[in-house]
């Protein structure tokens, strides 16, 4: 298949993965080991697919990470092992319940599984001696994270400081490193959820099924509607019913929310996110709920 | 659809966040639960206002003094255009910011209170948005209600800033009068000034005419990464992945690869598993040559009549980005394309007063935030155009190699 353009102008859509494939080469070019986040969740597999364009036809050149919460949803770990498979890519998995049982991390029954990611993922970091690690955050998700750089420098403690980072300028990224610290590279740092999901539409991307609307028993905690499952039971009163929903942001079950939704292609999900009036993340994450810089906290922690 | 990258600048007082935050809220950009916290927040401050500045203000300490520290990426569409505000900070002691800002902008908008006319901060940002070759420049003469809509005082403003103008390198401008809190000649025309006959500010954000800004004449294209998959089904693939600097690359086209001088065809140019018949900026592709040349990142294709000349003597305008002053004798890393080596600064011509443009050739050294001329040499030749050509191949950032930090961007003159 062949392709001109008689204007040379490039669709948005066009520019924003010609960026993005621009950083993930000079990251594999530049870094000694790299490795790319992966959730299995929209927005990370987005990534593994940008990836993929930027090396084809040679394979991937680093391993995906993938922080195992043992609270994820059955079908993104499915998704996520066929995306491997496909792809022949080495994938490692850090467990937050190993976390746990060997101390790295501690669970006090109140922290979430969300936050016991942020010290397994450091510790998997370290361990591997990865000095690069690719994220799906986006700047359009959040406000701290609309002043985050494409490379964003950590310490040796995995620490974000805001207030000192490095200017950014034209697409010449600075990726120089002391020993022991590592860089958060974000590909798709300028790409909002309308055109992630423009994008699994366009290329016709393999996403987990959950999604999409499906029925599924669920009860309202906070305004938002969770999922009930032996980890996270129904409590005082809150009571469990079938409902047709589907969630806009995948991660731990116990935190992630879903909407009442009836979309159940792509399409769908494009003409309803187009009209959304809350942010996926305000709708669906309770782990942004904290406070008002929950996220800016986080990241300073190591967070991704 | 296409995509509008556009910094903005002008201190909070000019009305720069209720701007922004018009231009959000009538796109639709911004979302209930985002609003209901910036009003929120509000409250909880005691405004007797929602103040859409807490949108753009995403640190805590940003938030805590009331002031915009770094640059901010914000989204939003119209049904013909997508757009990326750099939001970035005014104070002269951000100027850095308004370079990070300015370096990928297609266009630049600059707000002056109408109740003040131009000031020095206005000029400064007008000299950094010709200075960084922002191609479209947007003076948006804000706060008309408070001057009764007068078209006087906007026309005098208009001709200043025209005048002033004219020293610099603005090849588009356009002056608007608006009042962000009304929403005057924002999205919607105004009513209170019928003596202007220009388009709104989101009218020309959305059909000013960018594609042309490119450089498609020079073909330039700094190889990134060499792909070689050295597997069963693709044993000799042999390809150079990189983004397009400039030019229009074809299949056939004759080729030499810098700086060795080696010359070749372009046998194919391939996107993941499509083969392009032509590939232009800013296109992420890989390109596959006809001879086994050696070729390795850092490298430049560029065509054989039409080559930049490999040079280790650069001329370039620096912003200087940290408070150590860069001194003559001193020795950085430098990054340009995908080349890096090491550069020592010769000389320092001159610094420039950004607010008079005045040429200061006594002073030998840049401090923070300042812009000079300055001449280096480099361990490496780099392939470089002038800036003023080819915004990707004549631009360049210095390193300090203790710290790691990224120090100074730089805007080739010209190679000698």
């Amino acid at each position: 298949m062949t392709d001109t353009h008689a204007d040379y102008r490039l669709s948005q859509l066009d520019q924003l993965e010609a960026e993005s494939i621009h950083i993930f080469r000079e990251v594999a070019a530049e870094f000694e080991k790299p490795v790319l986040m992966f959730s299995g969740g929209k927005d990370s597999i987005v990534m593994l697919r940008l990836a993929e364009k930027a090396f084809y036809p040679a394979k991937i050149p680093f391993p995906v990470l993938q922080v195992d919460t043992g609270y994820d949803f059955p079908e993104v770990l499915a998704t996520r092992d066929s995306w491997v498979d496909r792809l022949g890519v080495r994938m490692i998995v850090a467990s937050v319940e190993e976390a746990i049982a060997t101390g790295v991390v501690v669970d006090d029954g109140k922290t979430s599984r969300n936050r016991l990611q942020i010290g397994t993922l450091l510790h998997a970091v370290e361990e591997n001696g990865f000095t690069a690690a690719f994220g799906g955050g986006r700047r359009d998700e959040e406000k701290a994270r609309a002043k985050e750089r494409i490379y964003s420098h950590r310490d040796e403690f995995g620490q974000w400081d805001p207030k000192n980072q490095r200017p950014e300028l034209w697409n010449l990224y600075n990726g120089r490193l002391h020993q022991g610290e590592h860089m958060r590279i974000f590909p798709i740092s300028n790409w909002t959820e309308l055109d992630v999901w423009d994008y699994i539409g366009r290329e016709g991307i393999e996403i987990p099924n959950i999604y999409f609307s499906h029925q599924r028993r669920v009860f309202e905690r906070d305004g938002m509607l969770l999922t009930e499952s032996e980890h996270n039971p129904c409590k005082n009163g809150e009571i469990a019913s079938e409902r047709t929903v589907r969630f806009r942001t995948v991660g731990d079950l116990t935190m992630t929310g879903c909407v009442e939704s009836t979309a159940s292609t792509v399409e769908e999900i494009i003409e309803e996110v187009a009209v959304a009036r809350v942010t996926e993340r305000g709708a669906t994450r309770g782990d942004d709920r904290f406070s008002e810089a929950a996220m800016e906290d986080r990241k300073k922690e190591g967070y991704f | 659809m296409d995509l509008l990258r556009f910094a903005t600048a002008g201190s909070v007082d000019d009305g720069k966040s209720t701007l922004i935050g018009r231009l959000l809220l009538d796109s639709k950009a911004i979302f209930e639960d985002q609003l209901e916290a910036v009003e929120a927040t509000s409250l909880s401050k005691g405004f007797d206002y929602t103040d859409l500045a807490l949108l753009t203000d995403g640190l805590r300490s940003e938030r805590e003094q009331g002031i915009t520290i770094d640059v901010a990426y914000r989204y939003f569409a119209t049904p013909n255009r997508k757009f990326i505000i750099a939001d970035t900070p005014g104070h002269v002691q951000y100027t850095r910011n308004m370079v990070t800002g300015a370096s990928t902008a297609d266009l630049g908008l600059v707000l002056v209170d109408a109740r003040q006319g131009l000031t020095e901060q206005s000029r400064r940002h007008a000299v950094i948005l010709s200075l960084l070759r922002v191609p479209h420049l947007v003076l948006a003469v804000n706060k008309m209600d408070l001057v009764d809509f007068s078209e006087e005082i906007y026309n005098k403003i208009h001709a200043e800033f025209t005048q002033f103008a004219t020293k610099l390198n603005i090849p588009d401008l356009q002056v608007i009068p608006i009042s962000a809190l009304q929403g005057d000649n924002v999205v919607t025309r105004s009513e209170n000034m019928d003596w202007y006959s220009g388009p709104t500010l989101m009218h020309h954000l959305e059909h000013v005419h960018v594609a042309s800004d490119r450089d498609l004449i020079d073909a330039r294209f700094p190889v990134q990464y060499v792909v070689r998959p050295k597997s069963d089904e693709h044993h000799d693939y042999r390809g150079y992945g990189g983004q397009v600097a400039g030019g229009v690359l074809k299949p056939g086209d004759e080729v030499v690869v810098l700086p060795s001088g080696m010359t070749s065809k372009i046998a194919g140019i391939d996107l993941f598993d499509r083969e392009l018949t032509e590939a232009y900026p800013p296109m992420s592709v890989t390109v596959r040559l006809e001879d086994d040349v050696d070729v390795s990142r850092g490298d430049m294709i560029a065509r054989i009549r039409n080559a930049p000349k490999p040079s280790q003597d650069i001329d370039a305008m620096i912003c200087w980005m940290t408070t150590a002053p860069l001194k003559p004798r001193q020795k950085l890393a430098i990054k340009h394309t995908t080349r890096t080596g090491r550069a020592l600064v010769k000389d320092i011509q001159y610094r420039l007063d950004i607010n008079t443009l005045h040429r200061d050739l006594e002073s030998n050294e840049l401090g923070v935030n300042e812009i000079g001329r300055v001449q280096l040499r480099t361990t490496i030749p780099l392939l470089c155009d002038p800036y003023s050509q080819n915004r990707a191949t004549g631009s360049f950032i210095l390193i300090d190699e203790a710290t790691g930090a990224t120090v100074g961007a730089g805007m080739v003159n010209s190679g000698n």
